[in-house]
């Protein structure tokens, strides 16, 4: 670890190169254009296999960008940065899931199926 | 215990602090720290979007309003930011001042021009009535994709600055760190954009 930090000395354990940035690049056009043909040209059946489909690029993408223009591995800051990377992506997840859970099932509930009227009744 | 007989035994002083630590990596671990706390921000606001979406009110959706090759070309001009900033950092790394201060300003122009595109999609959306007020759905809209203009902005401010910084006093260590930091920031706005052209506008479009 110290050797690695010496060696880079100025850049803090910051390793770019050209190729990187390219590899990222190229990765990225691909990763962004095959999502925007699937949904411009309609390509899938139904619209919730390409809502699947494009997330799933989505997250192939938010990796390639954390790898190739973030530089994020488990070396940075001796691993901190990852696992602030990591803690932050777990309360995401906990918070997404559970907002877009509780709120589907309150939207569900709260639909007015019955008749309004009958709420003149309600003790 | 058998630590401390052998220091006893070798009668010195011991510094585990042995100058290994880098200055800047408190500034940079501290700032890696920012952007997971704005990531939080921004995944409210996903989550926002995600609830009100949705909720059209009565008024156009996604599909009736978004113009995706638009779209495609805030993504491009937001990539090719993100790669000629990654230029400009070799440049840093190399210790050439003219490539750093080149590729920064090829940086902003690709950052204005995302934001000029999205402001006119903005302002051509509130002249056609589908103002923020219009819906629950255009609300968390404007707030998400505007949340992350702002971001856009103040970093193509920020970026200014560093040029005029770098341009006047070099890439000195003080630079290096800054510009270190702001390339987090640039590179963390794109991986927030591709949350939002997946999530917005391509899911949005879908019927």
């Amino acid at each position: 670890m110290s050797e690695h930090l010496n060696a880079t000395d100025d850049h803090g354990g910051y390793h770019a190169s050209v190729k990187g940035y390219l590899t990222g690049f190229l990765l990225s056009v691909v990763l962004t254009a095959i999502p925007f043909w699937l949904v411009m040209a309609k390509v899938l059946p139904t619209s919730g296999i390409t809502a699947l489909v494009i997330l799933g690029f989505a997250a192939v993408q938010i990796v390639v960008h954390m790898v190739y223009f973030l530089h994020m591995n488990t070396r940075v800051e001796g691993g901190w940065s990852m696992l602030a990377l990591l803690f932050t992506a777990v309360l995401v997840m906990i918070m997404l899931s559970g907002s877009i859970w509780v709120m589907y099932h309150l939207n569900t509930n709260m639909m007015p199926v019955h008749d309004m009227t009958e709420m003149r009744n309600m003790p | 215990m058998q630590t401390s007989t052998t220091l006893a035994a070798a009668n010195a002083v011991r510094f585990y602090d042995n100058g290994d630590h880098h200055p800047q990596q408190g500034t940079l671990l501290g700032f890696w720290v920012y952007l997971m706390s704005d990531c939080l921000i921004f995944a409210v606001l996903f989550a926002v979007y995600a609830v009100l979406g949705r909720g059209y009110a009565a008024g156009p959706s996604g599909a009736d309003l978004f113009n995706l090759p638009l779209v495609a070309a805030n993504t491009a001009l937001l990539l090719f930011s993100s790669v000629t900033y990654g230029l400009a950092m070799i440049g840093m790394q190399h210790g050439h001042k003219k490539a750093v201060l080149s590729w920064l300003a090829i940086t902003g122009v690709f950052g204005l021009g995302f934001l000029s595109l999205e402001l006119y999609e903005f302002s051509h959306l509130i002249h056609e009535g589908a103002g923020p007020q219009r819906s629950a759905f255009l609300s968390s809209f404007f707030t998400l994709v505007g949340t992350h203009g702002l971001h856009v902005t103040f970093g193509t401010i920020w970026l200014v600055t560093l040029m005029f910084q770098v341009g006047r006093f070099g890439l000195t260590t003080e630079n290096k760190r800054r510009l270190m930091c702001l390339s987090m920031f640039w590179h963390f706005l794109d991986v927030i954009w591709i949350g939002v052209f997946t999530f917005v506008y391509l899911m949005g479009v879908l019927p």
